[in-house]
């Protein structure tokens, strides 16, 4: 028969190598030899702490109580796993680039490092997962019971509280000892690591074991098992209330990513991103491997143990029932191992959020002396880690104690979950939703935790233990609607769902509309867009505006809390970084930042950044100071576009200051060629007239013909001179507006045949083409002024033209408010370079021997000037082209 | 803290690695869905539904969703997956991309 002697030393020798292999590892890790410690399947296997005592054993009691229903306990973890995409691998991701240390840390670190938060949700778990510890105590003393009844020649005594004691002490022992070596959470926990995934094969062989045994050895194998399960009177049909099929799915899912002892394998001692791929599929494998026997050994252990035998213990009881001690003993070691494991990583998680969120800022407060004074203080964090460890196991057991270790423990596992599922709105809400405030997140972990003491943790205790039975049935002071069980009178839910549809859905509501309504400080918008755009910037938050702070107490601090190697080291490489001699750095943003997060992952983000902020002094980011970077930035981009304004009009004014230089050189060029041919032009008349005057003065016996033709000559170069000289004058007055008009009404083709006429030379040099229908608008203009124009253009057409039969055509046009004529020669035209030159005084193209002062253009535009209108060279006509332009007015009146 | 533009289309390996990211995010809910059929089952009576029946189909229905996880992860490479909100800037577009069969890609989402 069992021995209770053998089990005992079986027990120590598997703790012993439990503490040989956690010691291993360790040193192992230390000599940087840990590669293969941190393998995606050690990763997963850690992972399976999720199963604890009250699955090993507590499923095959489910099952023979509620059917399938304890499947819903696996699958909820195992979709939130396949769905690693939506939630966890961003958990991950943050976790990993701010250094979360715990669920406390990742909630007030979102909310802007609220300590006020952070302890609310320390608080939290801890009452959430006290009981679950009590749990794990408990089903290690019941086991030892099972295998003490089966041996009649040991009387246990009479309590078996001693082995609880026993099994605390130790447990406290082994996470002191291995949860607390380091305080860097850099530095994972790797001999706890393996230990538990050391645990989780054995846990899952263990239940392997005796599910092949039920089927294979005493079932006959997997058709008759299943015909077996078909025939139970009680089990054989699927029976399920679908409000807690799909509720409970619902709860286990949460409970994956809310449970403290669950977020820290996941997240914390998260090595590597990638590892969630392989536990995508090798957790829900392992959840499946863990289920798929469940039933069967109910079903068996149903129908063979007697009457009354606690289902809960079917693992132990069936190998016994049936001899196989030692498969019992590989059984109980399971049982042992789910317990141990949960237990030391929840004492890990626990102690880490009580020690960085309650402890140290209480110590910091009290030493008084605030963060600069000297002396290291990682004794203190680990001490009170320590402490924290204790405390919470000895609160286990305690609960273990007081609850007295009956059947009532045995709901605690869901309403623990319930408990912890609290956390889920502001943690989803907090990394998937910019609006989320720490008022809303701390309203609704409240108000959620609130209604789950009432409904579901104070009547866990049983009716009259906490509640009178009187508040249950009928509410208090008789209020009905406030009936733990039928909140707002709402009856006929399932007291689990019922709690946990109320606590979840008031705690979300509250999130929600208090978020909305509130307004988050600028720590916890900065937070928020590092928390949910964690993919696009996986940066640091800009925390610090530096310069106050001194160097030299930030290194007193660090040292205190990192030791004086890793500090030094630390600010050594700051220093060189920054290109300073020595190991004081300058106390940018960047560096305490930095440094920040170093602390943070040894204290936790809100004790980090308040130490921090004890040293710097003053808020870490205001309002204004946003705003004043906002501003600049507004103000840098207003005086970039000024700019680009301003050098866009440069352009411009470059570009016209650049055309007129050009214009000016070019006329200052023809400026000097008219000087030289005005001169020339003056003087050849001059000289003419000097040597026939002269002539006339000196040479006597000059007959009669001669006098008069050398007068004639005289006479003709006078005129000449006068031409010249009169449009020099015409132009002059023309210029300055001194001109005044004689307005007469006259025909355009009365006008044009009188310029025609004027302009004189041989009437069949040049050939006219002129559209006598369209010339017979009335003009009211100066007539006289405008026949000057045509005779200048007619003129010029006739000296100009250098076709072999030159034709001029003259087209009249009427439209935009304005009369057109156009003269169109058939010549050669003018050069694009010229076309801008051809208007200005003294102009002249070219080396053309025609004649003429250059001033005839420039007269005519002066003068359709004062006419109100213009005249303009025309491109583009296959010769040389004017177009007169009037105003459509002057001439409509006259029609 | 506008996003930064991406690239509007993906060559086709990253168009792959992304659907294949898709499917992870579909995968759960499908799940969802099938493991809550048995919500639909009679409950209890004359035709309830066999034990060993619902057993076969549950675990059936896990299996084979732990199954195409482990597909879907295993055709993820490590460079698609590593940050799929914010895609790196891959190669030129190339004609296979536009053409229909692939269907564009819109870039950050």
């Amino acid at each position: 028969m069992a021995s209770l002697n053998l089990l005992v030393a079986v027990s120590l020798i598997y703790v012993a190598f439990l503490f040989a292999v956690a010691f291993g590892a360790e040193r192992a890790a230390m000599k940087g030899r840990a590669g293969w410690l941190r393998s995606p399947v050690v990763y997963t296997l850690s992972l399976s702490i999720y199963c604890t005592a009250w699955t090993f054993y507590g499923a095959v009691g489910y099952a023979a109580r509620s059917g399938l229903e304890y499947l819903t306990i696996y699958i909820g973890p195992s979709i939130v796993m396949i769905g690693w995409v939506w939630a966890l691998r961003k958990i991950v991701r943050i976790g990993r680039s701010q250094r979360i240390t715990s669920v406390a840390d990742l909630i007030s670190s979102r909310y802007g490092k609220s300590n006020l938060l952070a302890v609310a949700v320390t608080l939290i778990a801890v009452v959430g997962t006290t009981p679950y510890i009590a749990l794990q105590l408990q089903s290690v003393t019941q086991s030892v019971a099972a295998f003490a009844a089966a041996d009649p020649s040991i009387v246990l005594p009479a309590d078996n509280r001693a082995t609880a004691l026993w099994v605390a002490a130790g447990l406290a022992a082994f996470t002191v000892l291995f949860g607390t070596r380091n305080l860097d959470s850099n530095e994972r926990h790797h001999g706890v690591v393996m230990a538990i995934a050391l645990e989780a094969v054995v846990k899952l062989c263990a239940l392997l074991a005796v599910g092949i045994f039920t089927v294979w050895g005493i079932g006959g194998g997997v058709g008759q098992t299943l015909a077996r399960i078909d025939a139970s009177a009680q089990l054989g049909q699927w029976q399920m209330a679908p409000g807690r099929w799909s509720g409970l799915i619902f709860l286990s899912g949460a409970a994956l990513l809310c449970l403290p002892r669950m977020f820290q394998v996941l997240v914390v001692e998260n090595e590597d991103e990638r590892h969630l791929r392989t536990a995508s599929w090798a957790f829900p494998a392992y959840m499946i491997a863990m289920s798929l026997f469940v039933m069967p050994i109910a079903v068996a252990g149903l129908s063979m143990l007697p009457e009354g035998a606690n289902p809960d213990m079917f693992v132990l009881t069936l190998p016994l029932s049936e001899g196989h001690t030692g498969l019992a003993v590989f059984s109980f070691l399971g049982g042992f191992s789910s317990a141990t494991s949960m237990v030391i990583v929840a004492a890990i998680a626990l102690s880490t959020m009580v020690s960085n969120h309650i402890v140290m800022p209480i110590w910091l407060s009290l030493s008084g002396k605030g963060a600069m004074v000297s002396g290291d203080v990682r004794h203190v964090v680990i001490m009170a880690r320590r402490i924290s460890i204790i405390g919470v196991l000895f609160l286990g057991y305690l609960y273990y104690r007081l609850s007295g270790g009956g059947t009532a423990l045995a709901a605690i596992g869901l309403i623990s979950f319930s408990g912890v599922a609290q956390f889920l709105p502001s943690m989803l809400g907090g990394i998937f939703w910019r609006g989320a405030t720490r008022n809303g997140a701390f309203a609704g972990l409240l108000l959620g935790f609130a209604i789950w003491l009432w409904c579901l943790f104070l009547p866990s205790f049983g009716d009259g233990v906490v509640l009178p039975a009187g508040v249950i049935a009928n509410g208090p002071w008789g209020l009905g609607w406030l009936r733990p069980h039928a909140l707002f009178s709402i009856t006929g839910l399932d007291p689990l769902v019922h709690g946990v549809l109320w606590s979840v859905l008031l705690n979300t509501l509250a999130f929600t509309g208090l978020s909305i309504f509130s307004f988050p400080s600028p720590m916890e918008r900065l937070q928020g867009a590092q928390f949910v755009n964690v993919y696009q910037h996986s940066a640091s938050p800009r925390g610090w505006t530096g310069g106050t702070a001194q160097s030299e107490d930030l290194m007193i601090m660090a040292q205190r809390l990192l030791g004086a190697r890793e500090a030094q080291k630390l600010f050594q490489s700051e220093a060189a970084r920054q290109g300073v001699q020595g190991y004081l750095p300058d106390p940018n943003a960047d560096f305490l930042q930095r440094l920040e997060r170093e602390l943070s992952g040894s204290v936790g983000a809100a004790t980090a950044h308040a130490m921090v902020g004890q040293i710097v002094g003053g808020a870490a980011v205001s309002v204004e100071d946003l705003m004043a970077v906002a501003d600049e930035a507004a103000q840098i981009m207003e005086y970039s576009n000024q700019l680009e304004a301003k050098s866009d009009e440069l352009l411009r004014t470059a570009r016209q200051l650049r055309d007129a230089n050009a214009k000016l050189t070019q006329l200052s060029v023809q400026k000097d060629a008219f000087l030289s041919q005005i001169s020339h032009e003056l003087r050849t008349p001059m000289t003419s007239i000097r040597a026939f005057s002269e002539i006339l003065r000196d040479a006597p016996g000059l007959s009669e013909p001669q006098k008069h033709k050398y007068a004639n000559i005289i006479h003709d170069e006078t005129v000449r001179l006068t031409r010249l000289l009169d449009d020099l004058l015409d132009l002059a007055v023309l210029e300055n507006g001194q001109v005044s008009l004689n307005i007469t009404r006259a025909r355009l083709g009365d006008i044009l045949d009188h310029a025609l006429a004027a302009a004189g030379g041989d009437p069949s040099a040049l050939k006219l083409r002129r559209d006598k229908p369209r010339e017979g608008l009335w003009l009211q203009t100066d007539t006289d002024r405008l026949a000057q124009v045509f005779i200048n253009l007619i003129a010029n057409a006739r000296k100009y033209c250098d076709a072999t039969t030159p034709e001029l055509r003259i087209a009249v046009r009427t439209g935009e408010g304005s009369l057109m004529v156009d003269f169109i020669d058939n010549g050669a035209g003018i050069e694009t370079d010229q076309q801008t030159l051809i208007f200005e005084k003294f102009a002249r193209i070219g080396d053309q021997k025609a004649g003429g002062a250059g001033l005839g253009l420039a007269i005519c535009r002066e003068i359709m000037a004062r006419l109100e209108g213009s005249i303009t060279y025309l491109p583009g006509q296959g010769g040389a082209a004017f177009r007169v332009t009037l105003p459509m007015p002057a001439a409509n009146a006259a029609q | 803290m506008s996003p930064r533009p991406g690239p509007v289309f993906l060559e086709r390996r990253g168009y792959r690695q992304r659907r294949m990211l898709d499917a992870a995010r579909v995968l759960p809910m499908l799940g969802l869905v099938l493991l809550g059929v048995p919500l639909l089952w009679p409950n209890g009576g004359a035709e309830a539904m066999p034990t060993s029946h619902a057993m076969i189909y549950i675990f059936g229905v896990w299996a084979l969703l732990a199954l195409a996880s482990a597909v879907l992860v295993s055709r993820l490479s490590d460079l698609a997956a590593d940050d799929p909100e914010t895609p790196k800037p891959t190669g030129p577009v190339s004609g296979a991309e536009i053409a229909p069969a692939t269907g564009p890609e819109i870039g950050p989402r």
